[in-house]
């Protein structure tokens, strides 16, 4: 459960730093009247929307990272046996990294104003993830025609298990992205589609992590990296 | 009034109407309404129908075990089914339900001044998938096999092996998706309560202005979004290892002399992702009570809150703290004795907050002008009950006391009592206190004053006992008791004396269904206003109060939420929106 929990001290230090400016040691019960200086820490100036996702995104990390730990868990048992992750998992990431950059350039253009390199960075962003999804779909049929199924080892289980949730996590986002692309080609008001970009490219960039982490885990290079601090540790 | 010029971080003072989802039909307005108050009633009602089925349950279970052989159809099958099923539609489909998408749907919006949630189509998906997911739960009474015995830990490898009820039929699996959907649409309402809390504050509403009410959902549910993924994380194991035959949880195991498939999986695994969820669990269901009892004790004794500032603290203090504690729960796991020793001290050490609040619970009574209205008497009861299940919950923390314990009635009467009971009539209580603004009439008096009394002393001499019954160790999770050498005459005898205590116990949650609905059109007109509290919600220009709240202008906020019986005020309570400066500061520095 270490995973877990160095999370939630990350998640916790994000309150903290919060909760510290948000007048914890005022007296309340003094002060009346618009009360000045406190009034203007009221509120985050950053667009609602952004901060509903950024709440979003700390749970699906909790979620990765609870996989994480299950994973570390259940690895200790003698019973494990690493599979061989297909190669096409690196043309996966490339192509999921490439749809993170388009996204990125979608959003510098669209606070730019560049409607066209915003459709094109938008359709561009969409086709990329529909590919690494389809990727995913080939390198599981790839391990499944290798003989290495779902239930066969707890390896398996959890390789299909943590790239399908994170798969499901891009087809949700691909809804998004979707309706984002819609109000870019409708011609909706620029700083609407604009907000849209940029809570997608939020979206994805996190997800482009999270993949990072986890192909990192389920090649067990993250094991190793446990291991050495582990060393330190003890 | 002080003009402040606008600056980053100041909401705007008008927000304008065509911000609102407008209804155009009575469809959106009453079923597919996107107004959190709206949903809020719709939430209370899912779970209180829900809760009834609990109730029944726990009477099932009770004439099972205060009258042993009298009733066949309860079969040990069936009595498992009544347990687990009890205790998973309380804990999660009730309580969690209520506190968070009731009283937050409705109090969220109108404690910060705010006109709805700030994602109002997410809110209403929540609700829906929320009964999606008590639909499913239900069904499972209805699916071959019957629905899941396993015990509301569900825990594996009997959870999903034939030997248990709805293991190898529907009825775990029932289980396990409904709870997945449970999550999903939890996750999207805990989304806005808590963004609403950030981003949706009136003006001059700092965090720290925020009525403890607020403080305490909002934290209960930042606890939940991180606590409930960990559920959701078993349950889609667990789901594998049922359907797709995966060895998560699932050892080398036989069953009726067959080797299975499964191979390695480790139960501990599961205990530790459940209970992960399971402990914060316990105070998402208490915070919001916490923070909802401050303010009546607050309004019913017409006193500010003693200690507001620290009662913020220790929410947040027991918030954080109660996500290292959750393998207290595990002591009979055959851990290491040096976690068991480290859990046990981060068990004991929330007692420090807890006992913080209690404290200044009472110090607000300290020669308060108590009015001994509904809503006070439940929050009197309320204090009495968590203070019993918090000491024997200080036995239950030390790891030599809870091994001999841990499979006794001693456990069932101590969870019961402090996270039963004890929210329980915090949710009474606040109902009482809020049905007026919801409804624009008063409950009935004389059937709420009997339902308290019947209620609280009812749960007493039904909780009490069990912890006698439970020191001289008669187990809990057992159909049939009755050939136990521990089954003396009088423990048998005292088992009768406490169904029958829950059979007029649960009549009397009848009278106050009948009082809720009755009062709707039947109560006395309670106006605006009627225990002239401070907080935004009594200061609404309709009661109850119209889709948008606050009408043209938000309020604006002047003060904290507890200012009662200032000296120098006219009354003896100034609104939080209410400009002015009154008396002499009331609390030294």
């Amino acid at each position: 459960m270490s995973v877990i929990i160095v999370f939630l001290f990350v998640v916790a230090g994000f309150a903290g730093w919060w909760l510290s400016h948000q007048g914890l040691m005022s007296k309340p019960w003094l002060e009346q009247g618009l009360a000045g200086d406190v009034v203007a820490l009221n509120r985050s100036t950053l667009p609602t929307a952004k901060i509903g996702l950024g709440v979003f995104l700390a749970v699906v990390g909790c979620l990765f990272a609870l996989f994480t730990s299950a994973y570390f868990m259940r690895m200790a048992v003698p019973d494990w046996q690493p599979l061989p992750l297909p190669r096409l998992l690196w043309l996966n990431t490339g192509v999921l990294v490439l749809s993170s950059i388009a996204l990125q350039c979608t959003s510098v253009a669209a606070r730019r104003g560049q409607i066209d390199t915003v459709r094109l960075g938008l359709a561009t962003a969409g086709l990329t993830a529909l590919a690494f999804l389809i990727g995913q779909l080939m390198a599981w049929r790839q391990l499944t025609a290798d003989g290495y199924l779902l239930a066969s080892n707890p390896a398996n289980s959890f390789f299909y298990l943590i790239t399908g949730i994170h798969g499901l996590h891009i087809l949700g986002g691909l809804v998004g992205l979707g309706r984002t692309t819609t109000s870019a080609w409708t011609g909706a008001r620029p700083e609407r589609v604009r907000l849209g970009v940029e809570l997608c490219a939020m979206y994805w960039h996190f997800l482009l992590f999270v993949w990072l982490a986890i192909f990192a885990l389920l090649a067990g290079w993250a094991a190793t990296f446990v291991d050495i601090c582990r060393l330190l540790l003890t | 009034m002080v003009d402040i010029t606008p600056a980053d971080g100041i909401p705007p003072a008008e927000v304008a109407e065509v911000e609102l989802y407008h209804p155009h039909s009575w469809w959106t307005k009453y079923i597919f309404s996107q107004d959190a108050k709206v949903i809020a009633v719709q939430y209370s009602a899912t779970a209180t129908g829900i809760g009834l089925v609990a109730l029944v349950l726990s009477w099932l279970m009770r004439l099972q075990l205060g009258f042993p052989g009298t009733f066949n159809f309860i079969t040990p099958e069936a009595y498992y089914q009544f347990i687990t099923m009890h205790g998973m539609i309380m804990v999660i489909y009730l309580l969690t339900a209520l506190f968070l998408g009731g009283f937050g749907n409705y109090l969220i919006p109108l404690m910060v001044g705010a006109r709805d949630m700030v994602f109002p189509y997410v809110n209403m998906l929540s609700y829906w998938i929320y009964l999606l997911a008590v639909l499913v739960l239900v069904s499972s009474f209805f699916a071959p096999g019957g629905p899941t015995g396993a015990g509301w830990t569900l825990y594996p490898p009997q959870a999903i092996m034939s030997g248990t009820p709805g293991g190898q039929d529907w009825g775990i699996i029932l289980m396990l998706s409904s709870l997945i959907l449970f999550i999903i649409g939890f996750t999207m309402g805990g989304l806005n309560y808590v963004v609403t809390v950030l981003q949706g504050r009136t003006r001059g509403m700092t965090m720290m202005r925020l009525p403890l009410t607020v403080w305490g959902i909002f934290t209960a549910t930042v606890m939940a979004l991180l606590a409930f993924p960990a559920l959701f994380v078993a349950s889609v194991m667990m789901l594998l290892d049922r359907v797709l035959g995966t060895s998560f949880f699932m050892p080398a195991i036989s069953e009726l002399g067959q080797q299975l498939a499964h191979n390695g999986g480790s139960p501990i695994l599961f205990q530790h992702l459940f209970w992960f969820f399971g402990h914060p669990e316990v105070y998402i269901v208490a915070l919001p009570a916490f923070g909802i009892v401050s303010d009546l004790i607050s309004t019913h004794a017409r006193k500010n809150i003693f200690g507001y500032r620290m009662m913020v603290w220790a929410i947040v203090g027991i918030g954080a703290l109660s996500f290292v504690v959750w393998a207290h729960h595990m002591y009979v796991s055959g851990m290491h004795p040096y976690f068991g020793f480290f859990f046990a001290t981060t068990t004991l050490i929330i007692a420090i907050p807890t006992a913080i609040k209690v404290y200044n619970w009472v110090l607000t009574l300290w020669r308060g002008d108590i009015h001994l209205t509904i809503p006070m008497l439940f929050a009197l009861a309320f204090i009495v009950t968590f203070v019993n299940g918090g000491l024997t919950g200080l036995f239950l923390g030390n790891v030599v006391v809870d091994v001999p314990l841990s499979d006794t009635m001693f456990v069932v009467a101590h969870f019961h009592m402090v996270m039963g009971v004890a929210p329980i009539l915090v949710v009474f209580g606040a109902i009482y206190h809020w049905y007026p603004k919801v409804t624009g009439r008063m409950l009935d008096e004389t059937l709420g004053r009997f339902h308290f009394w019947v209620t609280f002393l009812g749960a007493y001499l039904i909780f009490f006992p069990m912890h006698y019954l439970g020191l001289m160790g008669v187990p809990r999770r057992y159909a049939e008791l009755t050939d136990m050498t521990i089954m003396t005459e009088s423990a048998r005898h005292l088992n009768s004396f406490i169904s029958i205590m829950a059979f007029i116990v649960g009549f009397a949650q009848m009278v106050f269904l009948f009082n809720l609905i009755w009062s709707i059109r039947h109560g006395r007109e309670a106006g605006g206003n009627p225990w002239r509290a401070t907080t935004l919600e009594w200061q609404t220009p309709q009661t109850p109060p119209a889709h948008g709240n606050f009408g043209k202008n938000l309020p604006i906020v002047y003060r904290w939420a507890y200012d009662y019986s200032v000296p120098g005020a006219k009354e003896d309570f100034i609104p939080q929106n209410m400009p002015g400066s009154f008396g002499p500061s009331r609390e030294p520095t």
